[in-house]
């Protein structure tokens, strides 16, 4: 009987050693779930969701404060990847934040710009280049096409252009094609 | 002719081979074009820089676009004339869309500019690289990859063995066939300037069975040198250069592997002789042999210039025919359908076919899979197609490229023999270019949000050094004022030594 409590308060003292020394050796810095999450948003840094920004707005949902489907630019794609992930139900885009729209790049009307300096202010990733009274320009291979430029413009120089496929980026399609009737044949 | 030491691969096909229709008359040479459109883009890796403007004169071979970095290739005037524009035009490529291009309006003299031959006996590997890399060679048996790029070789890395692509299995397609009879000198003599350049130990040329005067002629070249040609039997794809290594040596280079990390380089026929054409004669990169058959009048070779618009290769042939519907570039295994005959003929045109319903006929209705499996016997890379379907129509995409997706060489042959006549090399297509993207927009995704991060750290920095600042500035002034206490303890003292040194002088 002795033995027994012995050996069970031997293992006792090892193994909690043992776990208190992996939890300060193996100690993960941050919520590894939400850098998860932050992998599959699409990292437009629009605030369409209603945080500042993607990280933000990963962070509320692995603390289940936000739903899975407030992000327009990921759409329902989106939506499906980040269910997956939570293991949650899939949920349609919430439109209330948006619509997914075809990817754009903004771009400044260099002739209409009076270099002041509030669309470089309002950039989420440093695409604008820039400085106070010099015309400023969009770095399209940065844009990420969040639109946040556009309201801090004061004369309404910045519009949004689609992102044409060209023959680099062109895709082949999904075949189509038909099928035989077999019932005929 | 005896097959000895070659080691067959799985799989294959033997597709008609429809190659006598093009190869019984001799190479054409047709009258210069009126206009030539150069698309900035005919090669693998970063699009030629342009060094010239509209209006500019041009002499035949004059480069018009320089490489952009090692990965990209150089592009030269076909003939002497005028920039007349530099615009988007429709260029030969599946999606039809345009792209930057250079027009050229020839004088019609077609005046050369002065040709500097290179003295490459006495130049080292390096230098020769160097001056390849300005040729606007590219690899021409259709990848169009910078050939400089495959003369170099890593100092850890020798080169064992230089094997020269002469298989050309896809049906219908005679140009190297073609160009082997009537060139064989320089191919060889081309050869041999690779096999220095790489310091290779064996060259070794690989024919199939079915081009005997090809072989003949090469033969007859090669007899004074120590090149091997091996014929190896006619089986679609042997001209996959992967496919071609084994063949002849039996390596199989393995996955993510490239033939170089066996000491193995490729190159084809065309392009060893193009590299001969520069070094000794001085000739850039200007034209290459097209085929066009199918069915036209006279299916026939021509030599044709860069830039030469498609439709005038088609009318020397004796113009379309009342059932052409289509027109494809490349084979009838691996082709695409051109999306208009008013393209030009690029560095990768090999081969043009003029589609009629006899020749091609519209594909029979596709029924369900039945898993036979016949496709996975006829996969040359030992995949398995049925899978790779499987997983492509459903666009599980992760799990289509656990299944090696990229290893697929998209050599139509699990498409040639499926009994349900399903499309299959489409869906990979359609996996791959999707995965492609995907990794794109991922990429994209993360230098966003890298940005993003650098910002939102810029930010905060720069708010911790402003209330830095202003810590700093209250302190200043504290300091400003014990500085006027200092001050007036020292005029104090200042005082007192004076009001004693005059007591002293009074005492």
């Amino acid at each position: 009987m002795i033995t027994a409590l012995l050996v069970m308060i031997f293992l006792a003292v090892v193994l909690g050693l043992v776990l208190g020394y992996s939890a300060i050796k193996f100690k993960v810095d941050g919520d590894p779930m939400v850098a998860r999450i932050d992998a599959i948003l699409p990292q437009t840094q629009c605030g369409q969701c209603g945080y500042p920004g993607c990280k933000p707005y990963a962070t509320a949902i692995a603390k289940g404060e936000a739903d899975i489907n407030q992000c327009p630019p990921g759409g329902d794609a989106g939506a499906k990847a980040l269910a997956e992930l939570m293991g949650m139900e899939f949920k349609p885009l919430n439109q209330e934040h948006g619509e997914q729209k075809p990817r754009a790049v903004a771009l400044i009307d260099e002739s209409t710009c009076i270099g002041c300096t509030l669309c470089i202010q309002a950039c989420p990733v440093d695409a604008i280049l820039g400085a106070a009274k010099q015309m400023h320009t969009i770095i399209a291979s940065e844009c990420t096409g969040c639109e946040l430029c556009l309201p801090p413009c004061p004369v309404d120089c910045i519009t949004m252009e689609p992102v044409l496929e060209n023959s680099q980026s062109w895709k082949w399609k999904y075949p189509v094609y038909n099928i035989q009737n077999v019932s005929k044949a | 002719m005896e097959l000895k030491n070659i080691f067959k691969f799985n799989g294959g096909v033997h597709p008609n081979e429809n190659k006598s229709l093009s190869s019984s008359l001799p190479i054409a040479r047709l009258p210069i074009p009126k206009t030539l459109v150069l698309p900035l883009r005919q090669h693998v890796g970063h699009v030629a820089k342009l060094k010239v403007k509209v209006g500019d004169q041009v002499l035949k071979g004059q480069i018009i676009a320089e490489a952009d970095g090692n990965i990209s290739a150089a592009i030269h005037a076909p003939t002497s004339g005028t920039i007349l524009k530099i615009s988007e035009e429709i260029i030969p490529h599946p999606s039809g869309l345009p792209d930057f291009c250079v027009t050229i309006e020839s004088d019609l003299k077609d005046k050369w500019i002065e040709k500097k031959p290179i003295a490459w006996k006495k130049l080292d590997s390096a230098a020769l690289i160097e001056a390849i890399s300005s040729s606007g060679i590219v690899g021409l048996g259709g990848a169009v990859f910078p050939s400089h790029m495959k003369l170099k070789v890593n100092q850890n890395q020798s080169i064992e063995t230089l094997v020269i692509n002469a298989a050309e299995c896809e049906p219908f397609i005679t140009c190297d066939d073609m160009f082997m009879r009537e060139t064989a000198d320089e191919i060889i003599q081309g050869t041999l300037i690779a096999q220095t350049i790489l310091q290779a130990k064996q060259c070794v040329i690989g024919i199939e069975d079915n081009k005997i005067e090809a072989y003949q002629a090469l033969k007859k070249a090669a007899q004074k040198t120590s090149i091997e040609i091996k014929i190896v039997p006619t089986l679609y794809p042997s001209g996959d250069a992967k496919r071609l290594i084994y063949l002849l040596m039996g390596i199989e280079v393995p996955k993510e592997k490239r033939s170089v990390d066996l000491g193995i380089q490729v190159f084809n026929v065309a392009t060893v002789a193009a590299i001969y054409r520069y070094l000794e004669l001085g000739e850039p990169s200007i034209s290459r042999i097209v085929t066009i058959t199918g069915n036209v009048q006279n299916p026939q070779n021509y030599e044709a210039l860069f830039g030469t618009p498609l439709s005038e290769l088609i009318e020397a042939a004796g113009g379309k025919l009342n059932k052409t519907q289509k027109f494809i570039m490349g084979g009838p295994m691996m082709g695409f359908d051109l999306p208009s005959i008013n393209v030009p003929v690029t560095k990768a045109m090999n081969c043009v076919i003029e589609s009629s319903p006899e020749l091609f006929p519209s594909p029979k209705p596709v029924m369900p899979c039945i898993r036979c499996a016949r496709c996975a016997d006829a996969c040359p890379v030992n995949l398995q197609p049925q899978e790779l379907y499987w997983f492509s129509k459903s666009s599980q995409l992760e799990k289509a490229k656990d299944y090696n997706l990229f290893d697929c060489i998209e050599c139509g042959c699990c498409t040639y023999v499926c009994p349900s006549n399903i499309p299959l090399v489409q869906f990979y297509r359609y996996a791959k270019s999707e995965i492609i993207a995907q990794d794109k927009a991922k990429e994209a995704a993360n230098t966003a949000r890298e940005r993003n991060e650098s910002r939102l750290a810029r930010i905060e920095r720069e708010k911790k050094e402003r209330a830095e600042k202003h810590a700093q500035k209250a302190l200043g002034a504290q300091e400003k004022n014990s500085d006027d206490e200092k001050k007036l303890t020292i005029a104090a003292a200042m005082e007192r030594v004076k009001q004693t040194q005059q007591e002293n002088i009074k005492n």
